[in-house]
């Protein structure tokens, strides 16, 4: 199990991010790294935030799987329901992309309630 | 996430209230587990004592139960602070190295002419005593206190205000030397070996540091490795 950390400084805070996103009527969906297997690049409670028009913030990995979750979690945000979301990142693959994580994550998307 | 989860957990973390947000998987039902209090219809009390060790650790994960089912505990500490007493070279170094680490600096000097706005301009800049400075920003378990002004005036108050709190980490820059004369004046000032233990000194790993920057960096080494490990190499 990794650490998850909330930061403060230097560092944009998703939920405080995801609170103004919301005040502002945009509608949003957080998506959470709650597992982590092998090497991965960022830890469990790592989050990705992620309006209507699939703008976002923060995130889940080191790039390879964030596009796939943005195109989720527009789908959350349309559907209210939660997702469970497996990742494995092939080494293969993780070459293709020019990451080096190799490891698999689980992924839980959410929407915020408006 | 329904929205009073979502606002009570904003407002815990704006009280700087540790809490836990458990996600029962993949159903998504969500509660709050704090310390000393649960919400009502919240977790079983397998869940809730997960909860609260997950709390105490700051460490994240999923629990499994004993029938195959899943939640995840999302940790939600309050934030890591920083004080660094000296707004010295080191500190112009340490302080933004510090923030991209995710801690909130603050740099305390009551000498003017060392906390200026052009050596430091985006940090917090108390011109306080630090033992006064420090009594009042109550510091947490999440705080660290860093002596780096070599005068014993300033740094020895600065010391017995960290000791008395739950500040994980107490570090003091200065010599072997200097360290010692430290440790002789504040055991006469009523600190035994248990709580001179706390004190890192000389401060930082001995990675062979020099100047600002790779002295920060040792700091910053020693800082995580107790924060994460409770012990350094």
């Amino acid at each position: 199990m990794a650490e998850a950390e909330t930061l403060s400084g230097g560092v944009e805070d998703v939920l405080e991010t995801a609170a103004r996103w919301r005040a502002q009527g945009r509608r949003v969906a957080i998506a959470t790294v709650v597992e982590t297997w092998g090497s991965s690049p960022r830890p469990v409670g790592s989050q990705l935030l992620v309006d209507e028009n699939g703008e976002f913030l923060g995130s889940v990995s080191g790039g390879c799987i964030e596009s796939a979750v943005i195109g989720e979690a527009l789908e959350v945000i349309a559907s209210g329901a939660p997702r469970l979301l497996d990742f494995g990142v092939s080494n293969e693959k993780a070459w293709e992309l020019g990451l080096s994580c190799g490891g698999k994550v689980q992924v839980y998307v959410e929407a915020l309630e408006p | 996430m329904r929205r009073d989860v979502f606002e009570r957990l904003m407002a815990a973390r704006a009280d700087k209230r540790p809490v836990a947000l458990v996600t029962d998987l993949p159903a998504g039902y969500q509660s709050l587990v704090f310390a000393d209090e649960v919400d009502a219809n919240g977790p079983a009390a397998d869940v809730v004592a997960a909860a609260r060790a997950a709390l105490q650790s700051g460490i994240s994960g999923i629990f499994e139960r004993s029938d195959g089912t899943r939640a995840f505990l999302h940790v939600f500490n309050p934030p890591l602070r920083l004080f660094l007493v000296g707004a010295v070279h080191i500190t112009q170094a340490l302080a933004p190295m510090a923030s991209m680490l995710g801690y909130g600096v603050t740099v305390i000097d009551p000498r003017r002419a060392f906390t200026t706005p052009a050596r430091f301009s985006d940090v917090r800049v108390m011109e306080r005593w630090p033992d006064a400075a420090l009594a009042d920003e109550r510091l947490d378990a999440r705080s660290a206190v860093v002596t780096l002004t070599h005068d014993p005036k300033l740094d020895d108050p600065a010391l017995a205000s960290a000791l008395r709190s739950e500040a994980f980490y107490i570090g003091c820059l200065g010599s072997r030397r200097t360290h010692a004369r430290r440790l002789e004046r504040l055991r006469a000032a009523g600190f035994d070996d248990a709580a001179l233990a706390r004190l890192h000194g000389p401060v930082g790993l001995d990675i062979g540091a020099r100047s600002p920057g790779e002295i920060a960096t040792s700091i910053l080494a020693q800082m995580t490795a107790i924060l994460r490990r409770g012990a350094a190499p």
